[in-house]
C-alpha cells in the first residue's frame, strides 16, 4: 500500500540554495558570457523590476499625496506635499485600527488552529497505518483540485444554520478550513524523520499524542514556520468569504472594509491607498524576512510529476 | 497489504524507503480488530476529519442536493428536478461568462509561464544582486488580489491613470485616453494583464524549482558534444522540467477559472457582461438575485469543467521524463 502521491515534495534544500546562490555547475543555460549578453540579461531583469514594482510604489506615493493632487496632471511619483493626514484619517476616523485588530484577531486564530490541526493529521498519515488511511488522504488531497469559491453557497447556507454567519467565530471555522495543502506538505516533513526514533519512543511507552507533540513536532519546526506564514497570509487577504458573511460594520475585516470603502469613496485614492498599505505592509514585512520559507513551501510539490 | 486485513500496528512506518524488519504480523481475530486497535489514532485525528467532513465534504454534497431546489434563503424551496441545469445550458449569459473564463485563461496562464519560465531562466544565472531581483519579482504575489486590484482601477483609470500617461503622452503609441475598463474591447484583456503581473513571480519560483532539479552534468556533455545555448534549452532543459511545466499549468487554470476578485472589484463584470466570469456570474445569482438553487447548478458545472481541463492537462502533458 504505497501512499506517496505522484506529486512528490521537492527539494528542501531550495530554500537554502534561494539564500546562499547556486554552485557554479548548476548554473547551465549560459555557459560563456559574452559582455553583451550580461548587459541584455540586467537590462531585461530590471525592466522586469520596474514594471513589477512600479504599481507597488506609485501606491505608496499616492497615499502620501494630499487629496487635491490625486489627479494631478502630469501624474508625479514623488509627492509634492508629503502628507500623512491620509494614514491619520484611515486610522481614526475610518475605523482601520479596528478592521485591523480584527483581521489580526481571526487571522491569528485561524493559523494556529490550522496548524495544530493538520500537522496532527499529517503526522498520522505519515507515521501510523491505520484502516482508511488511503482514502481519506485521497479525499482531503482531492479538495485541493476543488477550487474553494465553488462551495461558497452550500458553506454559506451551512453558516447560516450553524449561527456562523456575522462573525468572526465564523471567519476562523472558514479559514481553518483550509488546510489540504498543509496536511500534504506537512506529511512530507514528517516522512523524512528517522523512523529509529518512533520506535524508541514506542519503547519507552510514549502514546500517540506525546510521540507528537514532544519527539515529532519538534523536528518539523522549518515546515512549520513556513506553514504558518501561508495560513496567515492567506487569512489576511482572505476576501470574498468575509464579504459575503459579513454584515456588521464593526466587524468587517481589512480587505472588507476596503473595499466598500473604495466602493463609497471612490475618488479618494489617498485615503483607500492609505488604507490598502495598512493591510499590505505586515505581509511584505512578513516576506521579507521569512522569504527563505516562502520559497520552501511554494516550490513544494513542483518537480516530481 | 489490504486495508481491512492489514494489522494497524502502532509503529509501523508506510513509505517507500527500506523498512526495519517487523515482527510478524499477529492475524487478526475479527473484522474489527484493525479498527479497534487504530482507535488511538482516530481519536488523534478526529478534530481535523470533523471539520474536513463538516465544512467540505457536507458542502460539496449539500451543493448537488440544492443544485435541483430553487433554493433561497427565505421561502420554501420547492423541487425542480433539473431545471437548473437545463436553465444554465440556456442562459446566453452563462455561456458568455463560460467564453470570457476560457479567453481570461487562455492569455493569463500561457502569459504567466512564459515570462514566468523566462524570469527563471534569468535569475538562475549566476549573476551579482539576483536575490534582489528575486525578491522585487515576488513582491506581487505577496500582495494581496483585493489591494492589487484597487491599484490597478486606478493605473487604468481614463482621466489621470498612469498608463494612459505613459501610452499617450509619453510614448505617443494611441492617440487619446482609453477608458480601460469600461470598454467591452478592452475590459477583459485589462484583467488579464493583471492577472499575468500578479502571476509571473509565483511561476518563476516553481520553475526555479524545476531548473534546479536537472543534472548540471547533462549540460556539460551536451556543451562537449557542441551543443549550443539554444538547443540545450530546448533538448535538456524543456524535456526535463516537464513534470514542472505540467504542475504550473495545472495549478495556473485552476486558478485561472476561479478568476473573482480581480473582476468583481476591477468591473464588476461588466461593462455589458463583457468581462463576467463563471465565478462572478455564479456569486451574483446566489448572492445579489438569491437564486441559491441555480449557483450550486452553476458551481458543479464548473467543478466538472475545472476536473475536465486539468485530466486533459496532465493528460497531454504527462509523458515519463527519461535521463
Amino acid at each position: 500500500m504505497q501512499v506517496r502521491p505522484k506529486i512528490l515534495l521537492t527539494t528542501a534544500s531550495l530554500s537554502n540554495r534561494w539564500r546562499k546562490g547556486f554552485k557554479k555547475s548548476e548554473v547551465a543555460v549560459i555557459d560563456r558570457r559574452h559582455p553583451l549578453l550580461i548587459v541584455a540579461i540586467y537590462l531585461i531583469l530590471i525592466f522586469w523590476t520596474v514594471i513589477s514594482v512600479v504599481p507597488l510604489l506609485y501606491m505608496v506615493s499616492t497615499a502620501f499625496k494630499p487629496n487635491q493632487y490625486i489627479f494631478e496632471f502630469p501624474p508625479k511619483f514623488i509627492p509634492e506635499n508629503p502628507t500623512t493626514a491620509n494614514f491619520e484619517r484611515a486610522w481614526n476616523s475610518e475605523n482601520f485600527g479596528l478592521y485591523f485588530s480584527n483581521s489580526l484577531v481571526v487571522s491569528v486564530a485561524a493559523t494556529v488552529i490550522i496548524l495544530v490541526l493538520s500537522s496532527m493529521m499529517a503526522f498520522a498519515f505519515a507515521r501510523y497505518s491505520f484502516p482508511g488511511r488511503t482514502i481519506l488522504f485521497y479525499s482531503i488531497l482531492g479538495t485541493m483540485m476543488v477550487p474553494g469559491l465553488v462551495l461558497i453557497i452550500p458553506q454559506f447556507v451551512l453558516a447560516k444554520n450553524l449561527l456562523l454567519l456575522n462573525s468572526l467565530h465564523g471567519l476562523v471555522v472558514a479559514y481553518s478550513a483550509n488546510s489540504a495543502v498543509n496536511i500534504f506538505f506537512l506529511r512530507g516533513s514528517f516522512e523524512e524523520i528517522p523512523q529509529d526514533l518512533q520506535d524508541a519512543a514506542a519503547i519507552d511507552g510514549a502514546g500517540i499524542w506525546s510521540t507528537f507533540w514532544r519527539i515529532m513536532l519538534p523536528l518539523v519546526k522549518p515546515a512549520l514556520a513556513a506553514m504558518a506564514i501561508f495560513s496567515f497570509m492567506g487569512a489576511w487577504d482572505e476576501f470574498t468569504w468575509a464579504l459575503t458573511s459579513i454584515q456588521d460594520e464593526k466587524l468587517r475585516t481589512l480587505p472588507v472594509a476596503l473595499r466598500l470603502f473604495q466602493q463609497s469613496h471612490g475618488t479618494q485614492w489617498g485615503l483607500v491607498f492609505a488604507g490598502s498599505l495598512i493591510a499590505i505592509v505586515p505581509v511584505i514585512i512578513v516576506f521579507l524576512i521569512f522569504q527563505r520559507y516562502f520559497i520552501q513551501g511554494i516550490s513544494a510539490g513542483a518537480v516530481k510529476g | 497489504m489490504g486495508l481491512n486485513t492489514a494489522p494497524a500496528s502502532v509503529s509501523t512506518r508506510l513509505s517507500s524507503k527500506p523498512k526495519l524488519e517487523r515482527p510478524p504480523a499477529p492475524i487478526a481475530r475479527s473484522r474489527w480488530e484493525p479498527f479497534k486497535k487504530a482507535l488511538p489514532i482516530y481519536l488523534f485525528i478526529a478534530p481535523g476529519v470533523i471539520l474536513f467532513l463538516v465544512w467540505t465534504v457536507y458542502p460539496l454534497i449539500n451543493m448537488f442536493v440544492m443544485s435541483f431546489f430553487q433554493w433561497n434563503l427565505i421561502k420554501p424551496s420547492p423541487f425542480v428536478g433539473l431545471d437548473n441545469y437545463t436553465r444554465a445550458f440556456g442562459d446566453e449569459i452563462f455561456w458568455q461568462a463560460l467564453r470570457n473564463t476560457i479567453m481570461y485563461a487562455v492569455i493569463s496562464v500561457p502569459g504567466q509561464l512564459i515570462f514566468g519560465l523566462g524570469v527563471a531562466l534569468l535569475v538562475n544565472q549566476k549573476l551579482p544582486f539576483r536575490s534582489f531581483f528575486r525578491t522585487m519579482f515576488y513582491l506581487p504575489v505577496v500582495s494581496s488580489w483585493l489591494v492589487v486590484s484597487l491599484i490597478f482601477v486606478y493605473l487604468y483609470n481614463s482621466q489621470a491613470g498612469l498608463l494612459n500617461y505613459l501610452l499617450k503622452d509619453i510614448l505617443h503609441i494611441i492617440p487619446s485616453y482609453q477608458a480601460w475598463l469600461q470598454n467591452p474591447v478592452t475590459a477583459l484583456f485589462a484583467i488579464c494583464v493583471l492577472g499575468i503581473w500578479k502571476g509571473v513571480g509565483w511561476t518563476m519560483v516553481i520553475f526555479l524549482a524545476g531548473l534546479q532539479s536537472v543534472p548540471p552534468t547533462l549540460y556539460e556533455s551536451a556543451a562537449i558534444d557542441g551543443a549550443n545555448t539554444w538547443k540545450r534549452f530546448w533538448h535538456i532543459t524543456l524535456p526535463l522540467i516537464r513534470p514542472t511545466v505540467l504542475f504550473a499549468t495545472v495549478m495556473l487554470s485552476i486558478g485561472a477559472f476561479n478568476v473573482f476578485i480581480q473582476v468583481y472589484v476591477m468591473t464588476g463584470g461588466g461593462p455589458q457582461h463583457s468581462t463576467e466570469t463563471l465565478m462572478t456570474y455564479m456569486y451574483s445569482e446566489a448572492f445579489k438575485f438569491l437564486d441559491l438553487g441555480y449557483g450550486a447548478a452553476l458551481s458543479w458545472i464548473f467543478t466538472a469543467g475545472i476536473f475536465i481541463v486539468s485530466i486533459l492537462e496532465i493528460k497531454f502533458l504527462r509523458r515519463p521524463v527519461e535521463y
